[in-house]
């Protein structure tokens, strides 16, 4: 059982407050995820997790014992860098066998363990070379097998993929997710590609200047923003965001006018909301379509095809710039008038202080865990 | 190429010819093809082989202190300290004083009997003053050239400290090395490209001491500090005998190809990693 718990976790430069009390839990074999933009401090919080960085206030417990004042060799943990940090004079037996030759595990013994390791990770033709020998995809697996040697009850990875090109990244992320089901560890994970954060995460923890602003499932956070910040943040494209004022609110939901003449009802708690307040509508760019008795009218201005599906830019009559997600067999054009229908079940709404407005229903992928 | 050519290979044959040549310089007109006399008088002479000791002796102690105490005091002055900067500059400001006047400093501010700090020290502890250049003459030598070369070793040494992948110490620090195993696991391996190059540049120069020997103990007492090179200098501007000093030279030379062969050798196989 290893449980990873944060109470009130924060980490100071001089006056300056990197982490701003965190709190969090992770459970056992979990695969957690934390993402976030360049600078919101999720690598900083994997390095206090890994001990590597002192904890200011709060508590850090593993398996419920707390670890604040534990080296980072006695936390049980592995971690992977992001520059791999492979010691380049040894050879990947050595480098992978570090660990246990620092605590003096017979030759044996530890001969055994790195193979066992290098088998799962299809490294044995590798063992004898150096680093400078391998290519990126391999130094990274390398870099993984270090830490499966020690057997930590928690592996901590900081944007291990980063270095790696497209194709490289895409295979690695699914060789991550094998692993992680194949040693049943408890894995926490930092990136700033969503991708690699939806894909990969059972739980995401979604990190801004220092303070969490969203814990949920991938699709938790897609379907069910918290926030205006989490709902730009996660899905790519990103969200349309309209500012826009409420025309009226009851029990079915808020009704908005995205035209003249053109209202929809989305469906969500109307809780403090009023007629006449100011909303910020959030439209998924495949939560829109071309029909052509839709309530949006527009211009196309530029067609993006990626093949298997296109992004219209589009210029509605207010003059807000939209992005349509349609199939790739669409044949609209740039510069031609377009109407838009929009999903409004799948529509947020958040009100003024950036906070959205819970849905009357959830969506059928998102299971709530507290439900 | 041809000027190359010429710049390098003149003085080389002079000194060739001028070994096979009984001249001296207080009886120039009994120069005659001397055969290899010279050299024979050279190895016979107790004192080729005293000096020949002594350069190595010197060579081998200078690169010792500095390479250790270069690698330690790069290491320390890596580490965040109030004041790093000043102890930096001040590390490395030997560097910039001339050989004779740093020997001049040592001899007669720090280790001169009267005058000097450490007999100051000895007589502030009620200990009688060491004559340091009469009683210890070569450790004298390498205690000043160690001083100059400690901040070459230095400088080299701390840019390449410098230069070690933080995260590779973190990754140590996670599979639990210790500051010991830190350092021998991970920084000396790391430095040892830079240690390499330290010890060949220094290996040309110390070969060749002449200065600190000649301002301090003009190879004395006895010829306890004489190395090749004072040596060299004795035999020719003291004694006049341009031909054995010129076959001391070619010894000299022989010798510092020797050992250029097998740093230049080891290194480049260090270089390759």
């Amino acid at each position: 059982m290893a449980t990873v718990t944060l109470r009130g976790l924060r980490k100071s430069y001089g006056p300056v407050e990197a982490i701003k009390g965190i709190d969090l839990d992770v459970a056992d074999r979990e695969f957690v995820v934390f993402v976030g933009p360049s600078g919101c401090g999720k690598s900083t919080l994997l390095r206090m997790i890994a001990g590597l960085e002192q904890i200011t206030s709060g508590d850090l417990l593993i398996e419920g014992a707390r670890v604040n004042d534990v080296g980072p060799a006695d936390r049980g943990l592995a971690m992977v860098f992001q520059s791999y940090a492979l010691y380049p004079h040894m050879t990947v037996r050595q480098n992978m066998g570090f660990a246990l030759r620092l605590a003096r595990v017979p030759k044996a013994e530890r001969d055994r363990k790195v193979e066992a390791a290098a088998a799962v990770l299809q490294l044995q033709p590798y063992l004898e070379r150096t680093p400078k020998e391998l290519s990126g995809g391999q130094r990274q697996r390398v870099a993984i097998g270090r830490a499966i040697v020690r057997q930590p009850k928690v592996f901590l990875f900081d944007e291990p993929l980063s270095n790696l090109d497209a194709a490289l990244r895409g295979q690695m992320r699914i060789e991550l997710a094998r692993l992680h089901e194949e040693l049943q560890a408890t894995m926490i994970y930092v990136t700033h590609d969503q991708v690699e954060a939806m894909t990969m995460a059972d739980k995401i923890v979604v990190l801004q200047a220092g303070r969490v602003e969203q814990v949920g499932s991938p699709l938790e956070l897609y379907h069910s923003p918290a926030n205006l910040f989490v709902a730009g943040f996660i899905g790519s494209p990103r969200m349309n965001m309209l500012q826009s004022e409420v025309a009226g609110a009851d029990a079915t939901g808020v009704a908005i006018d995205v035209g003249p003449g053109a209202r929809i009802v989305v469906p969500v708690q109307q809780g403090q909301v009023r007629q006449g307040d100011r909303v910020t509508l959030g439209i998924r760019p495949e939560s829109l379509a071309a029909y052509d008795e839709g309530q949006l009218a527009g211009t196309v201005r530029l067609v993006e095809r990626l093949g298997g599906m296109t992004l219209l830019h589009v210029g509605t009559e207010a003059d807000l710039p939209l992005i349509v997600q349609t199939d790739g067999a669409d044949v609209t054009s740039a510069h031609a008038p377009i109407r838009l229908a929009v999903d409004a079940a799948a529509c947020h709404v958040f009100s003024a202080d950036g906070l959205a407005l819970p849905h009357l229903a959830t969506h059928r992928l998102v299971a709530r865990p507290e439900a | 190429m041809a000027v190359l050519l010429l710049w390098m290979i003149v003085p080389l044959v002079m000194t060739v010819w001028f070994s096979f040549q009984r001249y001296n310089l207080l009886d120039p007109s009994a120069d005659a093809f001397a055969g290899i006399d010279n050299y024979v008088f050279l190895v016979t002479d107790p004192d080729f082989w005293v000096s020949l000791t002594n350069t190595l002796i010197l060579l081998a102690s200078v690169l010792a202190i500095t390479v250790g105490l270069g690698t330690l005091l790069a290491v320390l002055f890596d580490q965040d300290f109030p004041g790093r900067g000043i102890a930096r500059v001040l590390a490395i400001s030997p560097f910039f004083v001339m050989p004779t006047v740093a020997a001049l400093i040592w001899k007669n501010l720090m280790m001169h009997p009267i005058y000097g700090v450490f007999g100051a020290i000895a007589r502030a502890f009620g200990l009688e003053p060491v004559d340091w250049f009469a009683e210890y003459p070569m450790a004298s030598v390498i205690a000043i050239v160690s001083w100059e070369w400690l901040p070459f070793a230095l400088l080299i040494l701390l840019t390449a400290v410098q230069s070690l992948d933080h995260e590779q110490r973190e990754a140590a620090r996670m599979d639990g090395a210790g500051v010991f195993a830190q350092f021998f696991f991970i920084t000396l391996p790391h430095l040892s490209r830079a240690i390499s190059v330290v010890i060949m540049i220094e290996t040309i120069f110390l070969l060749t001491v002449f200065a600190e020997i000649f301002v301090t103990t003009s190879g004395g007492p006895g010829n306890a500090t004489t190395n090749l090179a004072f040596l060299i200098y004795a035999r020719a501007l003291l004694q006049f005998d341009v031909g054995g000093a010129s076959a001391g030279g070619v010894v000299a030379i022989l010798l510092a190809n020797i050992v250029a062969f097998f740093l230049v050798r080891s290194i480049a196989r260090r270089l390759e990693v």
